[in-house]
């Protein structure tokens, strides 16, 4: 008889429900969740963590987490976490937007909590388009790029130009890790997670802030198959959202995760 | 425990501290500022948790963020400021966590004025968010009774899982009086069950206003229906004031009831006899007294500091069953004992029967007194 010993080297996070999403085929949502529940498991954060989902495709983020979570009004994710961390400090909030949700009707709320330094973690899911409500014109939209309510492609002199969250955020004093990452293969999928990582762990440390801006595809209303839809991030989103560090506190910068 | 002569803003601030509230969070606005300047030096100090944010908007989603951890939270705001938290005010309404929010009412619509107002008695007595819920509405008529009301507030909002709102005329925010605070209480430390609080050693909490499926949201009416029931039931709240031999009931709330107390002890100097009901709690409103009530009095006068909404509801209750008349000041005009003494013997020499809209005639009135003003 022969013994074999097998050791698990892949498996559902604790920090994931064991359910189907409601995602499109395609969708990074999927992944950029299990970006955050691993990092979640992985630094024993789960039965401390209180998360804040958007208004958007990811309204019921919190079917797909295994913690305690709130459901916010749209925009509002950022104020709703300062009332959760201004009474609960020493636990561990965090909230999941997308572009509609954060840079545009709640472009106040994002601001302001960076402003004031809010011990939060933000994942802001840029995907430059509205994608539950059908298709509309985001703050993100490309220049040009054709949506419902922007059919003839989006026109800068009425519509105005994108608008880059990563880089207006790490002007703010209050940041404290402000990244933009993508999720359009593995080895970009790899460097979000370290992101999302280090997003938690300033958090952790008390440190201010914290924000990783996640570049995703939307096949469904791009109208693009899924491998198409990863190759717009990476050929057209990526020359409009460059990729990198745009704010790292000190103290992060030399961790190693 | 003894008196102080204590300014409104201030001591329904200090009441809510010492009623336990763990967190304001909340925007300057006339005339309800001084509530979230007190908050900000006394807070602190106490290891409690204070945001002046960004905008109303902002304010009303930090409290209902905090309101899902169980915690005691509140704002104070003034009319637009509480436009502005309507959108916040349904979330929590729908999400069934307890919050107090207080107004100072000013005059309006849009930006108005800063003088007292009652203005607001629609949007807060009816809802003013969207959405099938029912607010708990208290009126308190002095510092006293504000101080009273925040400190209940803060209970039914519990009890209930609901949103108490708490409001005044900015006569009660700014004026000052002697007033008896009551002691510390002391903080609960038990979390709700319902609470996020990090879902250690148990299954995870969800706090959500979302039912997509139609039949789901109709069950959540529902229960919210049959809560509100229950609150119509057991917490209405009124105060009277010479009622038992009145032939003239005057129906006020807050400034204008107190005010209207004032002119109802003037006409009995004068043989009229007129008695006061003022509303405590707006919503839920004192229906059942007043039918009893309209089966003793002749005739009832309305006062308000609006265009006569509790009007709409008085009338409603009443049915026709007696003549009813209404006097109102709008703008932010304060009304003064004389005026409503001036109506209370118009009306008790009054025989004709009621008009369809009691309005009709005190527009007329009301044109003819301004312009004998200038």
């Amino acid at each position: 008889m022969v013994s074999t010993t097998a050791e698990v080297i892949y498996q559902r996070p604790e920090s994931f429900t064991d359910v189907h999403t409601h995602y499109c085929p395609g969708c990074t949502h999927g992944t950029a969740h299990r970006l955050v529940a691993e990092v979640i498991d992985e630094m024993g954060l789960r039965e401390k963590t209180i998360g804040v989902a958007p208004v958007g495709c990811s309204v019921f983020a919190y079917n797909y987490f295994n913690m305690d979570f709130v459901e916010a009004a749209h925009g509002r994710a950022p104020a709703m976490a300062t009332g959760i961390k201004r009474v609960l400090p020493d636990n561990t909030v965090f909230t999941y937007q997308g572009d509609g949700d954060l840079a545009s009707i709640g472009m106040a709320e994002i601001m302001h909590a960076a402003i004031r330094g809010e011990n939060i973690t933000v994942i802001f899911i840029n995907n430059a388009i509205y994608g539950m409500t059908g298709g509309q014109m985001a703050p993100t939209t490309l220049p040009g790029m054709k949506t419902t309510s922007s059919p003839f492609g989006r026109d800068v002199e009425t519509a105005g130009h994108p608008v880059r969250m990563a880089e207006i955020l790490s002007t703010i004093d209050g940041s404290s890790y402000i990244v933009r990452r993508s999720l359009h293969n593995a080895a970009n999928i790899r460097k979000s997670k370290k992101a999302i990582r280090l997003a938690f762990e300033a958090q952790e440390r008390g440190l201010g802030f914290s924000m990783v801006e996640l570049l995703s595809s939307c096949p469904t209303n791009w109208k693009l198959t899924a491998q198409e839809a990863l190759d717009f991030v990476s050929d057209e989103m990526v020359p409009v959202f460059p990729l990198g560090d745009y704010k790292v506190s000190p103290t992060l910068a030399s961790l190693k995760v | 425990m003894v008196k102080e002569f204590l300014k409104g803003n201030h001591a329904f601030a200090e009441a809510a501290i010492r009623a336990g509230v763990e967190a304001f969070y909340g925007y300057p606005i006339t005339p309800s500022t001084e509530f979230l300047e007190h908050m900000a030096r006394r807070l602190p100090s106490l290891g409690r948790a204070f945001v002046q944010a960004e905008s109303e908007v902002a304010a009303i989603n930090m409290v209902y963020g905090a309101a899902c951890t169980g915690k005691r939270v509140m704002t104070a705001s003034s009319s637009p400021g509480v436009s502005l938290m309507m959108e916040g005010i349904s979330y929590i309404a729908g999400t069934e966590v307890p919050a107090v929010i207080v107004n100072i009412m000013r005059g309006g619509p849009g930006l108005g004025n800063i003088a007292p107002s009652q203005g607001d008695y629609y949007q807060m007595v009816k809802g003013g968010g969207h959405g099938d819920y029912f607010p708990i509405v208290l009126a308190p008529a002095s510092v006293q009774e504000g101080i009273d009301s925040i400190a209940l507030a803060f209970d039914l909002a519990e009890k209930y899982r609901s949103i108490v709102h708490v409001i005044v005329d900015g006569n009660m925010g700014q004026m000052m009086e002697p007033a008896e605070l009551p002691p510390m209480r002391e903080i609960p430390k038990e979390v709700p069950d319902w609470a996020v609080a990090g879902a250690k050693g148990r299954d995870a909490n969800i706090l959500t206003s979302i039912y997509i499926a139609p039949e789901d949201e109709e069950v959540t009416n529902l229960r919210l229906l049959k809560r509100w029931k229950e609150i119509e039931k057991n917490e209405v709240l009124f105060d009277e004031y010479l009622v038992d031999d009145a032939e003239i009931l005057v129906i006020g709330f807050g400034t204008a009831g107190r005010v209207a107390s004032s002119a109802i002890r003037d006409a009995r100097e004068e043989g009229i006899k007129a008695g006061l009901l003022r509303p405590i709690t707006l919503a839920p409103f004192p229906s059942q007294r007043l039918v009893e009530l309209t089966k003793q009095v002749k005739r009832i006068l309305v006062v308000e500091m609006n265009s006569g909404m509790m009007l709409d509801d008085i009338m409603k209750i009443v049915q026709g069953e007696i003549p009813i008349e209404f006097y109102g000041r709008m703008g932010g005009v304060t009304p003064l004992p004389d005026e409503i003494l001036g109506e209370i013997k118009r009306v008790a020499a009054n025989k004709e029967p009621g008009a369809e809209d009691p309005r009709d005639e005190w527009i007329s009135r009301l044109e003819q007194l301004i312009s004998g003003e200038k």
